[in-house]
């Protein structure tokens, strides 16, 4: 079984978010990068059991620049088989969506796996567009993988419940909560990563469709309203905020 | 020219995200001077009902294949309806259904898609949250074709007089490798991304046995009940409940939240919410800082006081 995962860099949930350039560009100075949660916690880990389950293969893809390569090393120590990083500036997510497939389409993948949204710019458009581009079965926001000869047995979050489905032939998935635990790599694995192979190839010529014109932070709640009662509480909802 | 929605469907019934849509399409179509059309897929019924949202047409797709949701057939409707009306705009709802169609969609037109927006679009530029709601982005479409993904409850609602004429729609829908095995709905409860109002809990309720007082106060104001990931890591509550980072991003009119000290991952399913209430007895905990209105106080002594206090403000 050969698995392709699909890995972001995203900065740190509790990092400073701010802006550079006339507020165009995130300000990245002194933020710690990640492996976006999503991708690492439920995607790479799932991509993990199955192999050790099943036989075969995980590669991770990053679609990036050289800063990515601490990040890809990272997914190497939790336990990837090897790497490719596409060399390119992320512009859109069509962009990055394109990259992806031109290598996967070329390289033949049984499933391609990411985390159901970046923490950065929250679109949980990749996945759907790479598996539109190869013309294959996307699940969504999946909470369980199992797979049963070349049947994938899925669960996916749907409204108000839970979906059971059957998919056969590759496909692309998106990991939510409850598909794996996070692991942590050990001193062994940290090792390994290093002589394991990151292969750089360059980018397809591909166009964005989107730009982003520019960043605003969210206005200052103007403070919390202290009441003593439930009684005062529930008139404030009622009079001032119109909530209830 | 005109503006194309899809229109979801859940057993039979338009959805309250449908309509949402349905009613940024048609402001937008307004907005625009062109006409606001939806495209609904699979068995449904009462589709006029979109006219009173301002879409003047519905193409209605009626092939029971479709009733199993399948996001490859749906973006291929989609993407044929767009053909047929010339449609420029295409606006979905960013809910289980966009987040699964849109993309593909975006990526088979080859159109700039903006996920989650917070506002009508000013031109081409859309406004939606980024970086877990601690910051907004404008976003430019450069593309002709324009798709548009709408955060559920953050655009106002405007009346728009007119009625709807439903037309039936037939696509040759292509076959997929997914088969739908199981539906396996947790509950007849209120959706919890859709409620308007929503009252949760965390591990300052001490224990599941409390959760009883958080149901009543939920019931007494048509609310949903949340948690947040403690609660639902330790088994008190069920973890389709759980709200933030991991679980589910919601943005209520009213966010009730007792006993939740209010951690950055749980800030950032919540932060959208228009009017937040914290209970809690740390007067230092975090959440009051995005509160609106808060208490210091025990959780289980407050909760009920609030369901009596409402109870007499209906009577």
């Amino acid at each position: 079984m050969k698995i392709l995962v699909c890995i972001s860099k995203a900065p740190d949930t509790t990092a400073k978010i701010a802006f550079t350039d006339g507020n165009t560009k995130f300000d990245e100075a002194g933020v710690q990068f990640i492996v976006n949660p999503y991708d690492e916690w439920y995607a790479l880990v799932r991509g993990l059991e199955l192999k050790e389950a099943n036989g075969g293969t995980v590669t991770v893809l990053n679609v990036g620049g050289a800063d990515s390569d601490p990040i890809i090393r990272k997914a190497l120590a939790i336990g990837a088989d090897d790497a490719v990083r596409i060399d390119a500036e992320t512009t859109d997510a069509l962009y990055v969506a394109k990259q992806i497939a031109n290598y996967a389409k070329e390289n033949g993948f049984d499933m391609v796996l990411s985390g159901k949204e970046t923490i950065d710019y929250n679109g949980s458009q990749i996945g759907g567009m790479v598996a539109e581009l190869m013309d294959v079965p996307y699940v969504s926001l999946a909470s369980k993988l199992e797979m049963n000869g070349n049947t994938a047995i899925i669960e996916r979050e749907i409204e108000g419940g839970v979906e059971v489905i059957e998919v056969n032939g590759p496909f692309v998935l998106s990991a939510a909560k409850g598909m794996a635990e996070a692991r942590i790599p050990n001193m062994r694995g940290i090792m390994a990563a290093r002589s394991k192979p990151l292969t750089v190839v360059a980018a397809s010529d591909e166009s964005s469709a989107t730009v982003i014109k520019g960043f605003t932070l969210p206005p200052e709640k103007s403070g919390c309203k202290y009441v003593d009662t439930a009684e005062e509480l529930v008139a404030l909802l009622h009079n001032e905020a119109k909530a209830i | 020219m005109s503006v194309l929605i899809y229109a979801d469907s859940n057993n039979g019934a338009l959805t309250k995200n449908a309509f949402e849509a349905a009613n940024y399409g048609a402001q937008l179509a307004q907005a625009t001077g062109t006409d606001a059309i939806a495209v609904v897929a699979g068995t449904a019924s009462g589709l006029e009902e979109l006219g009173k949202y301002g879409v003047s047409k519905v193409m209605h797709v009626s092939d029971a294949s479709l009733d199993n949701f399948d996001p490859q057939k749906i973006a291929h409707v989609v993407a044929q309806a767009t053909s047929v009306t010339g449609a420029d705009t295409i606006v979905f709802a960013h809910d289980y259904t966009g987040k699964s169609v849109a993309p593909r969609l975006s990526a088979k037109l080859d159109a700039g898609l903006v996920s989650g927006a917070i506002a009508l679009p000013n031109g081409n530029v859309v406004k939606k949250a980024v970086f877990s709601g601690k910051a907004f982005a404008e976003i430019e479409i450069t593309t002709a074709i324009k798709i548009i993904s709408v955060l559920p409850n953050s655009v106002d609602k405007l009346e728009i007089e007119g009625s709807a004429t439903v037309e039936a729609f037939s696509v040759d829908l292509p076959s997929t490798g997914i088969t739908v095995k199981e539906i396996k709905k947790e509950s007849t409860e209120l959706s919890l991304t859709e409620a308007d109002i929503v009252v949760s809990a965390g591990r300052g309720l001490k224990g599941p046995e409390n959760w009883g007082m958080v149901e009543e106060l939920a019931k007494e104001l048509g609310a949903a009940t949340a948690c947040s990931r403690p609660v639902a890591d330790i088994g008190w509550r069920p973890h389709h409940e759980h709200v933030g980072q991991t679980g589910l991003a919601i943005r209520p009119n009213l966010y009730i939240a007792a006993g939740i000290s209010g951690a950055i991952q749980h800030l950032a399913g919540v932060n959208g919410s228009k009017v937040i209430v914290v209970i809690n007895t740390d007067a230092e905990a975090p959440f009051f800082k995005a509160a609106d209105y808060g208490i210091v106080g025990y959780a289980f002594e407050i909760l009920p006081q609030m369901l009596e206090a409402i109870k007499k403000l209906k009577a």
